[in-house]
């Protein structure tokens, strides 16, 4: 009992700063309210309910995944802007401390991002990303551009407080100055993650949007309540992409969509070639000071090959001369968005009859038996290349992480894909 | 193993997925005869299954023409093989090997004999990593994975991507790549795969002791490799190679839209073939310019 009057007393006080609207829930109805738990259920073909099956919706996200890439495959030409300049604007105005999304839509939309830095940076480890909040109006820079992940999941770790109203228009003026001064190869994005209903603005939100047009500025919006018209708008004139997040899982998927290299359109971005050095690293025991923190270190480091100006980590741009410095390793952590794999086929249930008499009844990758329990024939997919088949937790992780065919590589064959990029 | 009561499993229960290099081009050309080799590693397997009962060992071949699961000590027709001569281990090994040697070749004699002596590391590091991914999907136990290459042949540069991709993925489920080079020259893709994964490289000098090399050095546990002193990488060259001459370069320019590696200045990238604009945007002031003539 004791517990329960806790809770009636804590959502009392929540529902003084909540809307007027949820003053006739109570207590007990509002844990099924926030609950959601019809979410996880599903009607099946003869009306039943049942749990959501794990299976199917990473066989779904698998199809999306395929759909997309057929969409890219379409292009002859594969060019990706994998030299990305990021702003990602976070809406900390008064609607972003509703509770819909727990334990609120602050907290979740900044662990999210911080997920979303660090897979962004594993992919594009050329690229830059600086944070942007909104909050009483008006826009604040909350990290400038930088190529390490660390300063900026730090700062949204830190406190952060929502109040007042959020303005579009001032966060897009903030970010369009921001990314006017980079170079001009860069790509310049910005991902605004939008709490609020409205936007309270100081002139013509239009004139905004068409001054982050010319500056091919990509904008982007992931709404965290409704579809919004402004939004869309925005969206559609930069080219950038706009959705709404349906719940936490939702908005994860969202945010990350963002994370792989945008296509690159010619006009977007101008080809060049940049000036960039590989450091070779210190040798064991010599002692520097590094250009960075500032102190004297022993045998750690790489020194720049123009200055010899000694730094601590890589990729960054030397503190000196302000040479780019990147290792091959970072140059080749972005080449799989270059060369993509294509999506397996699925194999039709017809060629799975003789799977028994078949060589492959295992997966070509993980050995795993492609028979399901009962001997009888499960899903699996076919690489359309080598014609081995895999089953779909192979799929997955050769798709989403390894970003090779097991079975391609390991057949010699001239592929003269392999051969031109050499 | 799945049944395994949960308190036998420790920190130092591991799974060793072994690539072993076949590529009959270059055993032809070693000092060291590929039956020997066989025999130091076949000890080492059966080191690594006693050290703990619940160890794992998984090896695959990787050949000239083609890959191949060889050997799994999690599967229950190893107990049953044998006529009492030789251990079921290494008569199925050897059986296994015997059968995936004759299908390389096999395989070879369709295509016309190339002078590239590389092995297909690169399909017998996916598919390990494929294996792996398995166990991570088996449950919450599951023996601490990794990755031992046996390589002999120089590397295949048509690989680089792949090879990178590899590694890459291995580091991000953290699972290290363990590599001992046997033959003449070093390999800087087993360098770089081991010093980003965190895994050790190690080059013997004397190969006739492989198997002490191999018991002491890659034998160990991730647990206990915390308290020993292992061989530490010296001198991996992070440095690139252009495009354009294959030469290793200090400084390069690197093509804004594919990521090329050039020496020197082009018009059109040969890679992407995007046409460039001016040499730099810009930042690039006179000064670096004039840098740049002596630099070439």
């Amino acid at each position: 009992m004791k517990n329960s009057d806790g809770r009636r007393l804590n959502g009392e006080a929540e529902e003084e700063d909540d809307d007027e609207e949820d003053m006739n829930i109570e207590a007990w109805e509002r844990s099924y309210a926030e609950d959601r738990s019809w979410e996880a259920l599903q009607e099946d073909e003869s009306g039943r309910l049942r749990p959501i099956d794990e299976s199917i919706i990473s066989h779904a996200q698998y199809r999306r995944r395929l759909r997309a890439r057929s969409l890219t495959a379409t292009t002859a030409r594969i060019q990706k802007g994998l030299i990305r300049y990021l702003y990602i604007v976070i809406d900390l105005s008064r609607a972003a401390t509703e509770m819909d999304f727990r334990p609120s839509r602050m907290a979740v939309v900044a662990r999210q991002v911080g997920a979303f830095i660090r897979e962004f940076f594993d992919q594009n480890p050329l690229s830059q990303v600086g944070l942007v909040t909104i909050k009483d109006g008006i826009a604040h820079c909350l990290t400038d551009l930088g190529g390490s992940p660390e300063s900026h999941v730090k700062a949204l770790t830190g406190k952060l407080e929502c109040s007042g109203d959020s303005s579009l228009q001032n966060a897009l003026d903030l970010v369009h100055g921001l990314l006017n001064q980079i170079p001009s190869y860069g790509h310049r994005e910005v991902l605004i993650l939008y709490s609020a209903l409205s936007t309270c603005d100081p002139g013509d939100i239009m004139e905004t949007i068409q001054k982050c047009k010319k500056s091919k500025i990509r904008c982007s919006v992931i709404g965290l309540s409704a579809e919004m018209f402004i939004c869309k708008h925005l969206c559609q004139e930069t080219g950038g992409s706009y959705s709404v997040a349906l719940d936490e899982s939702h908005l994860k998927e969202l945010i990350l969509e963002h994370a792989p290299p945008p296509p690159a359109i010619a006009e977007f971005a101008i080809a060049n070639l940049i000036k960039m050095g590989f450091p070779q690293r210190a040798a064991e025991g010599s002692i520097s000071i590094c250009s960075c923190h500032k102190e004297a270190k022993v045998g750690v480091g790489y020194t720049c090959p123009r200055c010899k100006a000694r730094v601590c980590d890589l990729p960054t741009e030397c503190r000196i001369c302000g040479l780019q410095l990147v290792s091959s390793p970072h140059l080749a952590r972005s080449y799989h968005h270059l060369f993509p794999i294509a999506p397996f086929d699925e194999v039709p249930p017809s060629h799975l009859k003789d799977l028994h008499n078949r060589s492959q009844s295992t997966c070509f990758g993980c050995q795993q038996s492609l028979l399901s329990p009962g001997n009888k024939p499960g899903l699996c997919v076919a690489c359309p290349k080598c014609k081995k088949y895999f089953c779909l937790d192979c799929d997955i992780y050769i798709h989403e992480s390894l970003h090779n065919c097991p079975g391609c590589e390991s057949l010699r064959h001239s592929n003269p894909v392999a051969t031109n990029e050499e | 193993m799945a049944s395994a009561p949960s308190k036998l499993y420790s920190d130092d229960v591991t799974l060793v997925v072994v690539l072993l290099d076949t590529n009959p081009f270059f055993w032809s050309t070693s000092s060291f005869s590929f039956s020997q080799f066989i025999t130091h590693v076949l000890v080492f397997v059966n080191a690594i299954l006693t050290m703990n009962q619940l160890n794992q060992v998984v090896v695959i071949a990787t050949g000239y023409n083609s890959c191949d699961y060889i050997y799994d000590s999690s599967l229950a027709s190893n107990q049953s093989f044998g006529n009492g001569r030789m251990p079921a281990l290494c008569a199925n090994l050897l059986q296994n090997l015997e059968d995936f040697m004759v299908k390389d070749e096999q395989l070879g004699k369709e295509e016309s004999e190339g002078r590239i002596t590389c092995s297909l590391l690169s399909g017998s590091l996916s598919m390990a990593l494929c294996y792996i991914q398995r166990i991570f999907r088996s449950g919450s136990l599951h023996p601490r994975p990794r990755i031992l290459c046996l390589q002999g042949s120089p590397d295949g540069p048509e690989q680089y991507v792949a090879i990178m991709n590899a590694i890459f993925s291995a580091q991000r489920s953290m699972v290290p790549i363990d590599s001992c080079y046997i033959g003449a020259q070093n390999s800087a893709f087993l360098q770089q795969a081991s010093y980003i994964t965190g895994g050790v490289h190690h080059k013997p000098q004397q190969l006739d002791g492989l198997f002490q090399y191999l018991l002491t050095i890659f034998g160990t546990d991730l647990h206990s490799r915390n308290f020993l002193q292992l061989p530490k990488p010296v001198g991996v060259d992070f440095r690139a190679s252009c495009f354009c001459h294959k030469s290793t370069i200090d400084m390069g320019y690197i093509c804004s839209v594919c990521l090329s590696i050039f020496c020197k200045h082009h018009k059109k990238c040969s890679t992407c073939g995007s046409i460039f604009g001016q040499a730099q945007s810009d930042d690039a002031s006179a000064t670096n310019r004039k840098r740049k003539t002596p630099d070439l």
